[in-house]
């Protein structure tokens, strides 16, 4: 057991919050959710915390530790300096409920508004379809997102520029790319990734790639991707003249 | 979509709490671009001592036009000397005709972008730290909406790769000093040359703009076997895409140096064959 310092942030009755300081013991191979619910066994037990799996699966414990947006039950205690004091904070891009916990509610309306699913007719009278492992294997990444939505929360356009009504985010670029990049799929959605979903807004600063914690590459693998596809279709004109020939 | 509303506590120009050393990279970037560019700048503008027997610096070449009286530039000249109708008021050197295209390639690249925006202009100075302006355009807007020609300068980029592998053949063909003729040979010049054009190569063909050339824009690339193969080449490469756009901005000023100091008799070539 060896001594840790964590400041943890509370809300105030007025909405605001604050840092407060707890002292407590960390033993070995705990991670930041543990010693949460330990302060919060034994010193604040009134201390909001959302989590669920405690496996790094579930993305409910998405938090900021000593600044930088991690899972609590990711972040294993020997990664951080005890000799400082340990920040443990909400998201600061969504609006905070109580201590920890914040509304990311935004995430699911979002979610709504983009084209779903539109796969073609079947290839086989059986009503399956035929696919080569390598175009799966293109999108399978994708489908690894948790939604724990840590690069929403470092995205500096949503997070210092607030522009929750004009850009919906990493995350959501991810399952747009897997619906758009899906071999089955017959929809368009690089119209709506241009006009509505504000895809130019990101400036390709990568923290989305690098705080996530199923390592997908975000910003190589589908924004960039999907921004050449809207390059292709509005600001290219020799492919725009190409397509008026193949088309 | 709809207007939500969230409320957010905005935190000022560098404000963070994060502990590590988040300004080191940033740093280290600005500092790594602004060399390049001091050096590359002060080099295009020199007009001089940027060939060596057959050596000749990527910053030069292609040699366009030379200067007049510039006899070792007028031996890699495909046009000739300077032509009159350039007027002598303007500076002159063949790489001020030739290095706007590369340099504009980069400026264009995705991983320079990320890296520039942060360093130069703190949008933003680092992950989850506060920025110092509250209004935002992104590229979705002019002026960084231009930033969407990165692929034709990229184009450019491919023929500059045939002009430096013709350099490196060049490079291999050393002037007998006794008979006039020229020979075969390496040098550890054809050697730094060689390495700048494999360098910049892998920066070039794995390229996110050529990613998508070669496959991407394809959701069944499998269908297409050429570009299969392209998209699978080019992805490899660009999985290591910060590292070799860094190698190779090492590499194309490393090779300026050479052939310079060179030129200027601070160094000898060394001549394996």
């Amino acid at each position: 057991m060896s001594a840790a310092t964590f400041k943890i942030w509370r809300t105030l009755p007025g909405g605001d919050g604050t840092f407060q300081t707890f002292h407590t013991e960390v033993a070995d191979g705990m991670v930041v959710l543990d010693v949460v619910h330990k302060v919060q066994a034994e010193q604040a037990p009134d201390l909001a915390v959302r989590w669920n799996c405690k496996a790094g699966k579930c993305g409910s414990c998405s938090a900021e530790i000593n600044g930088t947006p991690r899972l609590m039950c990711m972040t294993r205690m020997d990664e951080l300096n005890l000799w400082e004091p340990v920040t443990v904070e909400p998201m600061r891009a969504f609006p905070p409920i109580k201590d920890l916990v914040t509304d990311v509610s935004w995430n699911f309306r979002v979610k709504k508004g983009i084209t779903k699913f539109t796969p073609r007719t079947p290839d086989a009278p059986d009503g399956t379809w035929r696919m080569a492992q390598r175009d799966v294997d293109r999108v399978q990444e994708f489908r690894k997102c948790i939604e724990c939505f840590l690069c929403q929360d470092v995205c500096h356009v949503l997070r210092d520029h607030g522009k929750f009504d004009e850009f919906i985010g990493p995350r959501f670029f991810v399952y747009t790319a897997n619906l758009e990049m899906n071999p089955l799929d017959t929809a368009d959605r690089v119209p709506e990734l241009k006009h509505d979903k504000g895809i130019g807004y990101c400036n390709i600063t990568k923290c989305c790639t690098t705080v996530c914690p199923e390592h997908i590459h975000i910003t190589d693998n589908a924004i960039i991707p999907l921004k050449e596809r809207v390059v292709s279709r509005y600001y290219d004109p020799i492919t725009r003249l190409l397509r008026v020939f193949t088309s | 979509m709809d207007a939500i509303p969230v409320t957010i506590t905005r935190r000022g120009a560098g404000e963070t709490t994060r502990t590590d050393v988040w300004w080191g990279t940033p740093l280290a970037i600005f500092v790594g671009l602004s060399l390049f560019v001091a050096y590359s700048t002060w080099a295009a503008f020199q007009n001089a001592h940027y060939t060596y027997g057959p050596y000749l610096s990527p910053f030069y070449s292609p040699v366009i036009w030379a200067s007049p009286g510039d006899t070792a530039g007028l031996e890699h000249a495909w046009l000739g000397v300077k032509p009159d109708w350039i007027p002598a008021l303007l500076p002159f050197s063949p790489a001020l005709l030739i290095l706007p295209f590369p340099g504009l390639f980069r400026f264009t690249c995705y991983y320079y972008r990320g890296a520039y925006y942060k360093s130069f202009w703190a949008d933003p100075p680092a992950c989850a730290v506060g920025e110092p302006r509250n209004s935002y355009l992104g590229e979705q807007w002019f002026p960084l909406i231009l930033q969407n020609v990165h692929r034709y300068f990229m184009w450019i980029a491919v023929i500059f790769l045939f002009i430096l592998s013709y350099d490196v053949w060049l490079a291999v063909w050393f002037p007998n000093p006794a008979t006039g003729a020229t020979e075969f040979g390496v040098g550890l010049g054809t050697i730094i040359l060689t390495v700048n054009v494999v360098l910049l190569s892998s920066y070039t063909l794995g390229c996110h703009a050529m990613r998508h050339v070669a496959g991407g824009a394809h959701d069944e690339v499998s269908k297409h076997p050429f570009c299969d193969k392209a998209y699978a080449c080019s992805t490899a490469l660009n999985y290591k895409h910060q590292l070799f756009a860094w190698m190779s901005l090492i590499s194309v000023a490393f090779s300026d140096i050479y052939v310079r100091l060179c030129s200027m008799g601070i160094w000898s070539d060394v001549r394996f064959l």
